[in-house]
């Protein structure tokens, strides 16, 4: 079964965009419109990966990523955090918060795909 | 009639506890316990003014020209108000100088300089003289009268060795001796002599007030009977008016004048206000009892003076003794004795104060300066020589003051004699009062403005006063010296209008004053008149006296030895070892003298001999070391201006303490808005990437994917194309804003139709509307609405509210409505929509940069996020106002208010 890879991101041009790069590398798909609805998501289905925006309303990533983190039965979600605002005390904020990687927008298609599948491929290995 | 033996018994027992009180008073000062350090002594002390001139003269000025008498009192009482200024000062510099008499404040002022203590001596001596023999005349007269009443026919002018006054005279001048030359003190002060005066003032006011009731109260039945009686009589009335005065007005002011400088400038009320002065506090509260005491002794002035004219109309009796005569007359030989005490009282009082002031004077500054050049004067023991000097100055003084009274004294009343003396007295009043607050008053211009002072003086008053009693041709008054009637000593260059006094004063004081400020102005002064002239205008600044003004060689045993020739070797040593405790120095180790020690030791000689004799004695001691006093100058004048500056650092450091909160404030205001930059720069670059991401990501996309399914394709294609032009758009109003916000947008105001750009508006949006089945009515007048306005960016406010009605309207249900309308002076635009509405927490922040709200079905809106914000900022530049009214679920009412043009309507 294809793993689960879960796109939270308020502008929904770019989460058209990431569900049909991921679908392309063969992942199922989940979508979420801000942290809200991530969260929600996450309380009763399970997913494989996240790629979480940062800039959001409604908890934004950093919040979101908190939360999940805090949740044990979440604590080894691999985030990928996605963000437009390119600082690195932001970079630095979102890893110390227990993201597992981190990329600013605008992305290479290549590099966030090379990237989902590398954090996948860790998780199913510590498995 | 009373007995010789009475008379004699009584003044000598008097005369006995006056010493007994001085005796006491200088004891209990030995021991540390002075009785005279309170103000009430002070001011009983400073009552040595009211001398046995005032005692007896006032009510004979008072008998002849009625108001006359007032201004002794009134110029004293005027200028008590100014004590707390002037004399504080006067005695602050005389403390920290050791200051000893008039002479010697004089001279320290203009830099220590012998031959202006000289001249005051000299002016002083000359001056004074006619006011101690009056004292002896009013003395003797007052026995005379006392011993001879009814038998009134007392030849003029008895034999010198049966003349009363010549024994008054000696037996003054050894109680002088008594009084004032028992030791050599350092500072001059006599404290048993201040209580002995504090009580003979009391003496004479108890008298006077004594004299007054009973002859009030015995031979009329009060005070104002007398009044009453004299107003009745026409001849008496007139006394009473200013017409009575002569001289008028004129004159009438020149007294208070001269009162008023002779309440401090004769010498005995500068030694007793200023020298004998204890603490400066007193003068505080002196300063209102004084002239308190003065109106006491006047309240039977007149009375007395009229009780007599009224007794005897003959005019038999010289009124100058009323105050005897009346209680004789009345058979009060009792109170006419106590009265004779009080006049008694009054002229001891001053004769003992005024010889003893003056024989300081005469010692120090005439005497020293002439002995201290002579060899034999140079070494030994010099502190009996100086008694000795003063004791032979205070017997001189005395018999000179007779001689004066043998030649002149009989033919003047006591007042005019007085004012005589007050005129001389007078002459000091510029140099010391320019002098201290005037720092160029110079030495030279002291010294040219006291001689032509006293010069002019000695030709109107005293050259006068030897005509009239014919001594000198009395022609010299009517034609002038060798006939040149511009010199006539009473009317010099023809001036006529005064009365002699005022004549006189008018001239010494104009030349005084101009020559002192004159000679001033052009003068240079040396550094020690500089020095001197800051020291005392400065007083209160810099304290202490510069002692930096010696250095070197000057040994400790030197000092000693010089100072125990004039104080005694007891007194020397007393004193070195006060100050080395004081110091905490240990003298017998200590070989060489610093500074300081030398200050001292000058400023304790200064209290024997003078400081301009101090200087010269201690200039032959510390050999040639002196500072040079440009240097002290310079030192004084920097702690003055590091006292300036210290001063205005402090007004300095209040104003920055200010600047530093604004500029807090404002650094806090700057941070903020560096806040709201960084943020807006953020917020900007978030929505730059954000459809930068999405084109870049499809672009990638459609590149690698070359075969996608056609609508697939077509889907990413369409979303790329709208981003890039979300991109441009977003990047255009970005920019828009930033040039609005820097003010660097050029406005082009003209006169604009409302109407036409709601018009214009609204063709460019029909497209829009049309396409989204969105339904668009306007309303508004039929005329044109003329605002002054830039007419393309009211374009862009209106476009932009219509296209934020049309992103919120339901396609195909939505009804947006644009009204205009005008209200007052305002053009009012309103663009209402039939949306979802706006929540009331949002109203105000809508108008925030990048504040957005979701649109339909959540979906994020297209806008940039600055449409509005943009519109309010352009808005406002047109002094209007833009605001939303809203309820969520009933749609969305943008209204915005601008002021109409000032024109007439077209």
């Amino acid at each position: 079964m294809a793993q689960t890879v879960l796109i939270v991101d308020d502008d929904r041009n770019i989460v058209v965009a990431l569900e049909f790069l991921m679908r392309q590398a063969g992942y199922a798909v989940a979508t979420a419109a801000d942290g809200r609805q991530a969260l929600d998501y996450l309380a009763d289905r399970a997913a494989d990966l996240m790629i979480l925006d940062v800039m959001m309303p409604n908890l934004n990533g950093f919040e979101v990523c908190a939360e999940v983190r805090a949740n044990p039965r979440l604590a080894h979600l691999p985030i990928l955090i996605l963000t437009a605002k390119g600082r690195e005390a932001e970079k630095a904020r979102g890893l110390a918060l227990g993201a597992d990687a981190y990329i600013s927008k605008p992305f290479s298609t290549h590099e966030l795909v090379e990237l989902v599948r590398t954090l996948l491929l860790g998780k199913s290995e510590g498995i | 009639m009373l007995a010789h033996w009475v008379i004699l018994a009584v003044s000598f027992g008097y005369l006995g506890l006056l010493f007994a009180i001085a005796y006491y008073g200088d004891k209990r000062a030995d021991a540390g316990r002075s009785i005279i350090s309170n103000p009430y002594i002070y001011t009983l002390s400073i009552a040595v003014y009211c001398t046995a001139w005032t005692f007896y003269g006032s009510v004979g000025r008072a008998a002849t020209t009625g108001v006359g008498f007032l201004p002794i009192y009134l110029g004293p009482t005027l200028i008590a108000a100014l004590w707390w200024l002037v004399l504080r000062k006067i005695i602050r510099i005389a403390k920290t100088h050791r200051l000893t008499s008039i002479a010697d404040f004089i001279a320290s002022r203009y830099g220590k300089d012998p031959l202006v203590a000289g001249l005051v001596t000299v002016i002083a001596l000359v001056g004074i003289l006619p006011y101690i023999s009056l004292q002896l005349k009013a003395v003797s007269t007052s026995f005379n009268v006392l011993y001879t009443y009814h038998s009134p026919a007392q030849p003029h002018l008895t034999s010198l060795w049966s003349d009363t006054a010549l024994y008054v005279a000696l037996v003054m001048a050894v109680f002088a001796l008594l009084f004032g030359t028992r030791h050599i003190d350092a500072s001059e002060r006599h404290e048993g002599m201040v209580a002995a005066v504090a009580f003979e003032s009391v003496v004479k006011l108890a008298a006077f007030l004594i004299a007054g009731v009973c002859i009030s109260y015995y031979l009329f039945t009060g005070p104002s009977e007398p009044v009453l009686d004299a107003i009745n009589s026409p001849r008496l009335a007139k006394l009473m008016e200013m017409a009575a005065q002569p001289g008028g007005y004129a004159s009438w002011f020149t007294m208070i004048f001269l009162a008023m400088s002779a309440i401090i400038f004769l010498p005995r009320q500068f030694h007793i206000l200023v020298v004998e002065n204890v603490n400066e506090e007193h003068v505080r509260k002196a300063s209102w009892l004084f002239p308190l005491y003065l109106l006491a002794i006047n309240l039977f002035v007149l009375p007395i003076a009229l009780a007599g004219l009224v007794l005897f109309p003959a005019g038999g009796v010289d009124p100058d003794t009323f105050l005897l005569v009346v209680p004789l007359f009345a058979g009060q030989e009792s109170v006419a004795l106590f009265v004779f005490l009080g006049g008694l009282s009054a002229a001891t009082g001053m004769v003992i104060v005024e010889t003893i002031a003056l024989s300081t004077m005469i010692c120090n500054d005439l005497v020293m300066p002439v002995l201290l050049r002579l060899r034999s004067f140079r070494q030994g023991n010099l502190g009996r020589v100086l008694l000795t000097v003063r004791r032979a100055s205070i017997v001189a003084i005395l018999l000179l003051s007779y001689a004066y009274f043998r030649l002149i004294g009989e033919s003047y009343a006591l007042v005019t004699i007085g004012l005589v003396s007050f005129a001389a007295a007078a002459q000091f009043a510029p140099p010391i009062l320019i002098g201290l607050y005037w720092r160029r008053a110079s030495r030279k211009g002291a010294i040219s403005g006291l001689l032509a002072g006293f010069a002019i003086w000695a030709y109107t008053l005293l050259i006068p006063s030897f005509a009239i009693s014919g001594w000198i041709p009395a022609a010299i008054l009517d034609q002038g010296p060798w006939g040149l009637e511009l010199l006539r000593p009473q009317h010099l260059l023809g001036l006529g209008m005064f009365d002699p006094l005022t004549h006189s004063v008018f001239w010494s004081m104009l030349a005084n004053v101009g020559l002192l400020v004159g000679v001033s102005l052009f003068d240079r002064q040396n550094a020690m008149e500089r020095l001197q002239a800051t020291l005392f205008v400065d007083v209160f600044r810099h304290g202490e006296s510069d002692t930096r003004l010696w250095s070197g060689t000057a040994t400790v045993a030197d000092l000693k030895g010089l100072l125990a020739r004039f104080l005694g070797g007891g007194n020397a040593e007393k004193a070195l070892v006060g100050y080395a405790a004081e110091q905490g120095l240990d003298l017998r180790t200590k070989v060489q003298a610093d500074a300081r020690l030398v200050g001292f030791v000058e400023r304790e000689l200064a209290g024997a001999i003078g400081a301009a004799s101090a200087r010269v004695m201690i200039a032959s001691v510390a050999q040639g070391e002196e500072i040079s006093l440009e240097e002290i100058m310079r030192i004084i004048d920097e702690t003055s201006q590091v006292i300036e500056y210290s001063h205005r650092l402090e007004e300095k450091s209040l104003e920055l303490e200010q600047t530093t909160a604004e500029l807090r404030e404002a650094n806090k205001r700057l941070k903020e808005l560096d806040r709201l930059k960084d943020e807006f720069i953020s917020t900007v670059t978030h929505e730059l990437r954000t459809p930068l991401t999405s084109i870049r990501s499809f672009s990638e996309i459609l590149r690698d994917h070359p075969n996608l399914p056609p609508e697939e394709r077509q889907q990413f294609l369409e979303i790329t194309v709208k981003e890039s032009e979300r991109l441009t758009r977003l990047i255009n109003q970005v920019l828009d804003l930033a040039k609005i916000e820097s003010d660097s947008v050029e406005w082009t105001d003209t006169l604009v139709d409302l109407n036409q750009v709601i018009g214009e508006a609204v063709g460019t949006m029909g497209q829009i509307f049309r396409e989204r089945s969105i339904d668009l009515e306007r309303s508004g007048p039929p005329g044109a609405v003329a605002v002054m306005a830039d007419r393309d960016r009211l374009i862009q406010v209106v476009i932009n509210l219509l296209s934020n009605a049309v992103k919120f309207c339901e396609p195909g249900a939505g009804r947006v409505a644009v009204r205009l309308e005008v209200r007052l002076n305002r053009a009012r635009v309103e663009v209402i929509d039939n949306g979802p509405g706006i929540h009331p927490d949002e109203q105000e922040m809508i108008f925030e940069k990048f504040h957005q709200l979701k649109g339909r079905h959540d979906e994020k809106p297209r806008g940039s996020g600055l449409g509005l914000t943009i519109s309010q900022r352009i808005i406002a530049h047109h002094h209007g106002r833009i605001w939303v009214e809203s309820a969520p679920g009933a749609g969305a009412r943008f209204i915005f208010e601008l002021p109409l043009a000032k024109t007439e309507k077209s």
